[in-house]
């Protein structure tokens, strides 16, 4: 009963903390808010007159939606690339801060599941995924695996972060013999997430810019980018704005093992773009629309070239030691890494896939004024939830908000 | 899943589509001693306590909380037909009628096309566009002509489909009609996350309009653009509207499902030949059962030379093309 009576507690605790916050936090939460109410007309107007609202039609009939829910999926693997120093080699600096990862899986899972939900023609019916109630048709449907592993992650990562911010807030020490079993899983789930969406596109024949054995490879490597670059940015954010100490090592690390990730991204880029180009055969095409465009058909080149120019100089960013240490350079580098790799997954991935479509036909694709709205909103939601659980979590791992304790009061409890 | 295959839509049926499941359940459908599916899904939503199986009638047959029309029983289905065919009637201001024709045993539907005769006049796409109700605003087309370069042969990358002639043929251009291949190996049931749709034991490949969630992964898939998708409220205005409609065919579709070519399912199982067929003016289009040994369809594969699109990706269509002359 007692654990009952401390997690109502931890509840109602956590509550009074989001709900309290300087002119800072309310500015940047109602501006999010503002968004999602935004994202919210956007999608009705969407739900009422069909996805007529968004520019994809029969010839590119996934496009900005899937590809965001692609490159969040591969956002929410960055927890592994804290979880591996952390608990395998078990380096202490990263150790301390391995549960923002989980966090921002958290919140990453959230909004690929928010981005399938506003795809779909008909979300009132997806409860036909749910086992029993429905038909999941496993084992050969690719979505519905996909259904499997990103729900499982999800509940995964909610459940160690859940337990450890609760045993941390009790001034308990974990138990190792159920969460370490539990983050050491986490580490193949991430990499099943993302294999298994890679796999969604790769098992399509009958696109053969998809059909490639080396886009689950490509996937995990931009995700190992992209993911750490949102953590880096935040970590700095914590140090300064509260009394959390993170290590420059922690943050010199991250940054080197992702240059390690960028440079085999940009590899298996490269190796890519050679057999299509030096095989020269009718499926050149995807890759001649992606770059140089076909005919007046330009509409995506110059994002796909930006992309691939900041990609490569976040690479040598991270790379020299000197310039990963600089805090200038080492931000500079997290925003070409997100915004080369977001271009890249997100549309670079989906819309040259998708044309010329099966019969050679062009449709230029861009994303109508609904589809910018409806992300902006779901990012909006991302990054409220994540905000509020970091807002929830800093004041535990600092011992600030803890069982029995008044806020603000120093805490003997060490990590 | 296996309850499929018990269904009375595959029953009696000599067929590939039950391998697998035989003996390993008893029929779903004879004596429930359990609460089915759908009883249990009425009791979720609160209904069962309230207002007996009334209400519960009701909440099905709007389609929310309804089982795949496939897994369904013989009463369950009539009722639904009923409903729809009330409904359709109502809208259009005509006496609609939506059946479920069975599959005809030992049928396996083929289709030969000659690229040589076709003339690339449209004339099937309209047919039909007004047969199976497809919107026409947005317009749906379920068949796409090709105009091809005769010195290219078939080159997807340089064809058209949009071409705007004054007269057809064109000189130097042949034409390739595509429509649903009816793959023996389809792609699209295979990427379909809650098996909406499926090859029924006669070939043809449905959808079941009030199972599909609209994510578009069939049409993903589909390596032939034969799948299309609703993207707004469909449009047919009444006088237009084909009355005789079939469950998994030419019913009026909702937005947000996806769609294709079955055919002509509603003709097909009663004999008849599908629109895009009859109304062909240089006969290009053949159809025909394939286990018949003296249909035309096995004569066309038996004495002319045919071949399939996209042969490297294994889907094994019942569609074939050939040149008669």
């Amino acid at each position: 009963m007692g654990t009952i009576r401390h997690f109502i507690h931890f509840a109602l605790g956590s509550l009074r903390i989001v709900t309290r916050g300087n002119l800072l936090y309310w500015l940047w939460v109602g501006l999010l808010l503002v968004l999602i109410a935004a994202g919210g007309v956007a999608y009705s107007r969407q739900l009422g007159e069909g996805l007529i609202t968004t520019n994809m039609r029969d010839q590119v009939s996934w496009a900005f939606y899937i590809g965001n829910f692609t490159f969040l999926v591969g956002v929410a693997a960055a927890a592994v690339l804290l979880v591996i120093p952390a608990y395998v080699y078990h380096w202490k600096p990263i150790k301390e801060v391995v549960i923002l990862g989980e966090l921002l899986a958290i919140a990453s899972i959230v909004m690929c599941g928010l981005f399938v939900l506003v795809d779909v023609g008909h979300p009132e019916r997806l409860w036909h995924l749910i086992p029993g109630l429905g038909l999941l048709n496993v084992p050969s449907s690719l979505l519905a695996w996909d259904v499997i592993v990103l729900n499982g992650y999800l509940v995964l990562n909610f459940v160690i972060v859940t337990y450890l911010l609760f045993s941390l807030y009790r001034g308990r020490t974990p138990a190792k013999a159920f969460f370490l079993p539990l983050v050491l899983f986490s580490i193949p789930a991430a990499i099943a997430i993302h294999t298994v969406t890679a796999f969604l596109y790769n098992g399509m024949p009958a696109r053969p810019f998809w059909n490639a054995s080396i886009l689950a490879p490509r996937f995990l490597a931009s995700a190992f980018c992209s993911g750490p670059a949102v953590l880096l940015i935040l970590m700095q954010l914590l140090r300064r704005f509260t009394r959390f100490e993170i290590d420059d090592r922690a943050i010199w690390k991250v940054a080197e093992l992702m240059a390690y990730a960028m440079f085999v991204n940009l590899f298996l880029l490269g190796a890519e773009v050679f057999k299509d180009v030096y095989s020269n055969t009718e499926h050149l095409i995807h890759m001649r629309y992606m770059f140089v465009g076909i005919g007046e058909h330009k509409a995506i080149v110059p994002y796909m070239w930006l992309s691939v120019f900041c990609s490569f100089v976040a690479f040598l960013l991270f790379l020299v030691p000197a310039t990963r240490r600089n805090t200038i350079t080492l931000n500079v580098g997290c925003v070409l890494i997100w915004l080369g790799v977001y271009l890249e997954k997100g549309m670079g991935l989906v819309i040259p896939g998708l044309t010329p479509d099966t019969l050679g036909e062009i449709y230029e694709y861009f994303p109508s004024q609904v589809e910018l709205w409806v992300a902006a909103g779901i990012f909006s939601v991302g990054f409220l939830v994540f905000t509020l659980m970091v807002k929830v979590a800093t004041p535990i791992m600092l011992g600030e908000f803890a069982l029995d304790r008044r806020p603000g009061q120093p805490a003997p409890v060490a990590h | 899943m296996t309850r499929s295959c018990n269904g009375p839509t595959t029953a009696g049926v000599p067929a590939g589509a039950c391998t697998g499941c035989a003996g390993s359940q008893p029929p779903v459908h004879a004596a429930q001693p359990l609460p089915s599916r759908r009883e249990f899904l009425c009791v979720a939503a609160g209904c069962a306590a309230a207002a007996t199986t009334a209400g519960c009638t009701d909440l099905t047959h709007t389609g929310w909380f309804r089982e795949r029309f496939r897994d369904l029983g013989a009463d369950e289905k009539a009722g639904i037909l009923a409903d729809l065919a009330k409904e359709h009637s109502e809208r259009f201001h005509k006496p609609v009628t939506v059946g479920a024709e069975p599959p005809l045993p030992g049928v396996e539907f083929g289709y030969a096309l000659d690229i040589s005769r076709c003339i690339g006049c449209r004339r099937c796409v309209y047919a039909c566009v007004e047969e199976n109700n497809q919107s026409r605003d947005p317009q749906v087309h379920w068949i796409r002509v090709l105009e091809m370069e005769k010195d290219k042969g078939i080159d997807f990358a340089h064809a058209n489909a949009y071409y705007d002639a004054e007269k057809v043929p064109r000189p130097g251009h042949f034409y390739l009609p595509v429509q649903c291949q009816q793959c023996q190996n389809p792609p699209c049931v295979k990427s379909c996350p809650v098996g909406a749709t499926w090859q029924e034991p006669d070939g043809i490949i449905v959808v079941d309009y009030d199972w599909c969630i609209g994510c578009r992964c069939c049409m993903s898939a589909c390596p032939y653009g034969a799948r299309h998708f609703n993207f707004a409220e469909p449009e047919i205005p009444a006088e237009q509207m084909n009355p005789k409609t079939h469950y998994l065919g030419n019913r009026p579709r909702m937005k947000g499902v996806v769609e294709k070519c079955t055919f002509c399912i509603q003709r097909v199982r009663n004999g008849r030949y599908p629109a895009c067929v009859e109304v062909c003016p240089v006969g290009a289009r053949k159809f025909g059962n394939l286990r018949d040994p003296n249909s035309e369809i096995r004569y066309i594969l038996e004495h002319k030379r045919v071949f399939v699109l996209k042969t490297e990706l294994n889907t094994r269509p019942r569609f074939f093309y050939f040149y008669g002359v």
